[in-house]
C-alpha cells in the first residue's frame, strides 16, 4: 500500500532543490509523482515555502495545467485551437466524445480516460492534433483515433 | 566493410508524431535483416512538415530527401536503393533543392534538420559560439550597440527593438540581473521556438549568454510551455552538456565570467506568455499582468533588472555578433530588418516553417511555398499572428509583410504564425472562439477583458441565432471598444482584431448585407 498522501508529498519536496520561485516545480514535481495534485498537499507546501494556504491553493486553481482530482488511467487531449480547427478538430473532438463514451473535460465512469481540450501543442502544420498520455499524434482521423484508442477502454 | 552509411531521421516533435521513431526503429530492422551497414542519426526538422518523417540518406552528391515515410516503406525504399539515393516515388532529390527550402533565406534556421540538435561537434563546425566567441572579446556597452545597429525587433509579437532594451538593462544598477526567455508560445499555429528549441537549442543557450556578458547578467531562465515536453527534455540536456563543455557555469569559456542557465516548466497558461505574467510565473505565483511601469528592464523578475525576450531574438544574436550587425540588417524592408521564420499552418497543403527577409507578400507564403490550402478549397481567411490577430481577406494578401504595413492595415506579424482555413470556415464562429479563448485565458486583472470576453461569447451567439442581431451587432462594436480601450495588456486589448476583421471582411457569416462589410 501507499504511504499516506502528506508522506508522500513530504518525500517529494525534500527530493526537490530549494530554489527561488520554488512554487511551480514543486508542484510540478508533486503531478508528476501523484498524478494529481491532492488537496493534503496545500496546507504541506504552505508551511514549507512559509506562504498562506489561501496563497497555495490561489496558485494551483490558477493554472490548467494543475489537477485537484486524480485523471483517468489514460488521458486524452484533443487540440481545439484554431490551426487544428482549420483542419477539423471540433469534428474530431465530438467524434472523439462518442467514441469514449465521456464528455470534455471528464472522465468515464469506469475511470479508463480523461478527455481533455488542449489549446495548442505546436503540430500546427500537421493538425489536427492529439495527445494520449504522452505521445503526440498528428494528421489525426476518426478511423485513426479509433485505432490508437481502442486498447485503452 | 564499407563506412556505414548516415540516414537521417528527425527527431522533432512534429516527426514523432507522424511516426518518426517507428520510422528509424524499421530502417534499423530491416538494413539489419539485409546485412546493411547504416548509422541513423536523429537530426532536428527541416520544416518541411507535409513530407515528415522526412528521411535523408548522405550521399556524395549531397543529403537526397525521401518522404512522407511510414514504417511500412521501408522494405521498398531499401529495394529501391534508398542507401544511394535511389529513384522510389518518395523520393524527393536533393534536400537542399527542394524549391519550398531553396527559396528560403535560412538565418537563424541555417542549421535546422542539417545537426544532430545535442552534438556540441555538430553545432561547432557550423559556426556554432562564433557569436559568443566575438562577444567575449568585447564590452557590454559594445555588444548592446551591435544589436541596437542590427535593427533586431522583438520576434514574441510586440517587435520592440531588443537592442534599446538591453540598453536600459545594462544602464540599470543593481546586485543580479536576470536574461528570461519566453518560450511560452501560446499562439496557434506557430511552432518556431519550439523547433529551436528541439532542433538547434545551442543557439538559443548562446543567444542567452551573449545577452548575460552584454547587460552584466550571470543567471537566465528559459519558460517553456507545459505542454512542450520534448522541448524541455532537450533544453535540459543542451545545458547539461553546455555546462560540462564549459560554454555555461561560472567561468564561461575561460573567460572568468560567469552565465549558468534553467529551464523552468509553464503550467498550461496562454497569457503567462505575456512578460509580466510569466515574471509573477517564474516567482512561483498566479500568472497575472503587471501594470507597467516599472519596466521589467528596470524591476523585473524578483525586483531585479531583467531582459526578457522571445526565442528567435534570443536565436538571431549569435549570428549578429558573428558575421557584424550590417549582415543582419542587410536583409528586411523598412523598419523591420533581418528575417522572420513563418510558420505555415491549419489547412495548407505544404505546412511548414519559411524563414525569409521581411517584405514578400502573403501571398507568396500561401501560394508559392505553402501551395494553397490541404483539402484543395479556395482560402477564406487567413489569420496571422496568433489567436489576437486579424483575419485576412484575399485583398490583402499582397501587402508586404512588414511590421509598419500591417499594423497600418490593422493587422499584425506578431510571433510571425499564419493559419489558413478554406471556404468552409464560418468566420462568425471563428469570432465567437476568439471570445471564447479570451474568457478561458484572461488574468482576470481588468474587466473589459475578464467579463468583456463572456459577454462578447453571448453576443456573437444572439447575433448568430439573429435574436436583434443589428442592434447586436452595435453592441458587439461597443463592446470590442471597450476592450480594446480599457484592457491592462494586449489578451483582452487585441482579443478585438479576430473578431472586427471576421466582422468587417465577412458580414455575410455574421448574417448581415454584403454591404456591412464598409462599416469599419
Ligand atoms: C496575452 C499575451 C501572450 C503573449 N505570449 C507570448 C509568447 O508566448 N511568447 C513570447 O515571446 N511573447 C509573448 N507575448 C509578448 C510578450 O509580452 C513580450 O512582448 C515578449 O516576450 C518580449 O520579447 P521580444 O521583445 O523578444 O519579443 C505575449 C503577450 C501577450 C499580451
Ligand atoms: S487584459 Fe485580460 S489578461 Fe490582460 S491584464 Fe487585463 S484581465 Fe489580464
Ligand atoms: S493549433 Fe492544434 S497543434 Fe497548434
Amino acid at each position: 500500500m501507499n504511504p499516506p498522501i502528506e508522506l508522500q508529498v513530504r518525500e517529494v519536496l525534500a527530493s526537490q532543490p530549494v530554489q527561488d520561485g520554488a512554487l511551480l516545480p514543486l508542484l510540478h514535481a508533486i503531478q508528476e509523482r501523484l498524478g494529481h495534485v491532492p488537496p493534503e498537499a496545500v496546507p504541506v507546501l504552505a508551511e514549507y515555502l512559509n506562504l498562506s494556504r489561501a496563497e497555495v491553493h490561489g496558485v494551483v486553481s490558477y493554472y490548467h495545467f494543475f489537477r485537484t482530482t486524480p485523471p483517468g488511467r489514460h488521458v486524452v487531449q484533443v487540440c481545439r485551437a484554431e490551426a487544428c480547427q482549420a483542419r477539423g478538430a471540433e469534428s474530431l473532438m465530438a467524434h472523439a466524445e462518442k467514441a469514449l463514451g465521456c464528455a470534455v473535460h471528464a472522465t468515464r465512469a469506469d475511470g479508463a480516460v480523461t478527455l481533455e481540450p488542449v489549446y495548442c501543442l505546436g503540430l500546427c502544420a500537421s493538425s489536427p492534433a492529439i495527445q494520449i498520455d504522452d505521445k503526440l499524434h498528428a494528421r489525426m482521423t476518426p478511423a485513426r483515433f479509433d485505432q490508437l484508442t481502442k486498447g485503452l477502454l | 566493410m564499407s563506412a556505414a552509411v548516415r540516414v537521417f531521421v528527425p527527431r522533432d516533435s512534429a516527426a514523432l508524431a507522424v511516426g518518426a521513431d517507428e520510422v528509424a526503429a524499421a530502417l534499423q530492422a530491416e538494413a539489419a535483416r539485409r546485412g546493411l551497414s547504416i548509422e541513423i542519426v536523429r537530426n532536428g526538422s527541416r520544416g518541411l512538415f507535409w513530407l515528415e518523417t522526412l528521411v535523408e540518406v548522405a550521399t556524395p552528391a549531397g543529403r537526397v530527401a525521401y518522404g512522407p515515410v511510414m514504417p511500412e516503406d521501408v522494405p521498398s525504399l531499401l529495394d529501391a536503393g534508398l542507401l544511394s539515393g535511389g529513384a522510389h516515388p518518395l523520393h524527393q532529390g536533393l534536400t537542399e533543392a527542394i524549391p519550398f527550402l531553396a527559396r528560403q533565406e535560412r538565418l537563424s534556421f541555417r542549421r535546422m534538420g542539417v545537426t544532430d540538435p545535442l552534438s556540441l561537434a555538430d553545432y561547432e563546425a557550423l559556426e556554432g559560439w562564433a557569436g559568443l566567441r566575438a562577444a567575449l572579446a568585447l564590452d557590454g556597452a559594445t555588444i548592446v550597440q551591435q544589436v541596437l545597429d542590427s535593427g533586431l525587433r522583438g520576434r514574441g509579437g510586440a517587435a520592440f527593438p531588443t537592442g534599446i532594451k538591453w540598453k536600459t538593462v545594462l544602464a540599470a544598477e543593481a546586485s543580479q540581473k536576470y536574461i528570461a526567455c519566453n518560450a511560452d508560445e501560446g499562439d496557434s499555429g506557430s511552432y518556431a521556438d519550439r523547433m529551436v528549441m528541439e532542433g538547434d537549442p545551442y543557439m538559443l543557450i548562446e543567444g542567452m549568454v551573449i545577452a548575460g556578458l552584454a547587460v552584466g547578467a550571470t543567471r537566465g531562465y528559459v519558460y517553456i510551455r507545459s505542454e512542450y515536453p520534448q522541448a524541455i527534455a532537450v533544453m535540459n540536456e543542451a545545458i547539461a552538456r553546455a555546462t560540462a563543455a564549459g560554454f555555461l557555469g561560472e567561468n564561461v569559456c575561460g573567460s572568468g565570467r560567469a552565465f549558468t542557465l534553467e529551464v523552468r516548466k509553464g503550467a498550461g497558461s496562454y497569457v503567462c506568455g505575456e512578460e509580466t505574467a510569466m515574471l509573477e510565473s517564474l516567482e512561483g505565483k498566479r500568472g497575472v499582468v503587471r501594470a507597467k511601469p516599472p519596466l521589467p528592464a528596470i524591476e523585473g523578475l524578483f525586483g531585479k533588472p531583467t531582459v526578457i525576450n522571445n526565442v528567435l531574438s534570443f536565436a538571431a544574436v549569435p549570428l549578429v555578433l558573428s558575421r557584424g550587425p550590417a549582415f543582419y540588417r542587410d536583409y528586411g524592408v523598412g523598419r523591420s530588418r533581418g528575417t522572420l521564420p513563418f510558420q505555415l499552418a491549419g489547412n495548407i497543403k505544404q505546412g511548414g516553417l519559411v524563414e525569409k527577409a521581411f517584405g514578400l507578400s502573403l501571398r507568396e507564403l500561401l501560394i508559392d511555398f505553402g501551395g494553397g490550402t490541404a483539402s484543395g478549397r479556395p482560402i477564406k481567411a487567413v489569420q496571422v499572428g496568433g489567436p489576437l490577430g486579424s483575419y485576412l481577406p484575399e485583398s490583402q494578401w499582397d501587402l508586404p509583410l512588414d511590421y509598419e504595413a500591417y499594423a497600418a492595415a490593422g493587422a499584425v506579424l506578431g510571433h510571425g504564425g499564419i493559419v489558413v482555413h478554406d471556404d468552409t470556415a464560418d468566420m462568425a464562429k471563428l469570432a465567437r472562439y476568439a471570445m471564447e479563448f479570451c474568457a478561458i485565458e484572461s488574468c482576470g486583472k481588468c474587466t473589459p477583458c475578464r467579463i468583456g470576453s463572456t459577454r462578447g461569447v453571448e453576443v456573437i451567439d444572439r447575433i448568430r441565432g439573429n435574436q436583434n442581431r443589428e442592434q447586436q451587432v452595435t453592441l458587439l462594436r461597443d463592446l470590442c471598444d471597450t476592450m480594446t480601450h480599457g484592457s491592462l495588456c494586449a489578451m483582452g486589448g487585441m482579443t478585438p482584431f479576430p473578431v472586427l476583421s471576421a466582422l468587417n471582411h465577412y458580414p455575410q457569416d455574421f448574417g448581415l448585407a454584403e454591404s456591412e462589410a464598409a462599416k469599419p
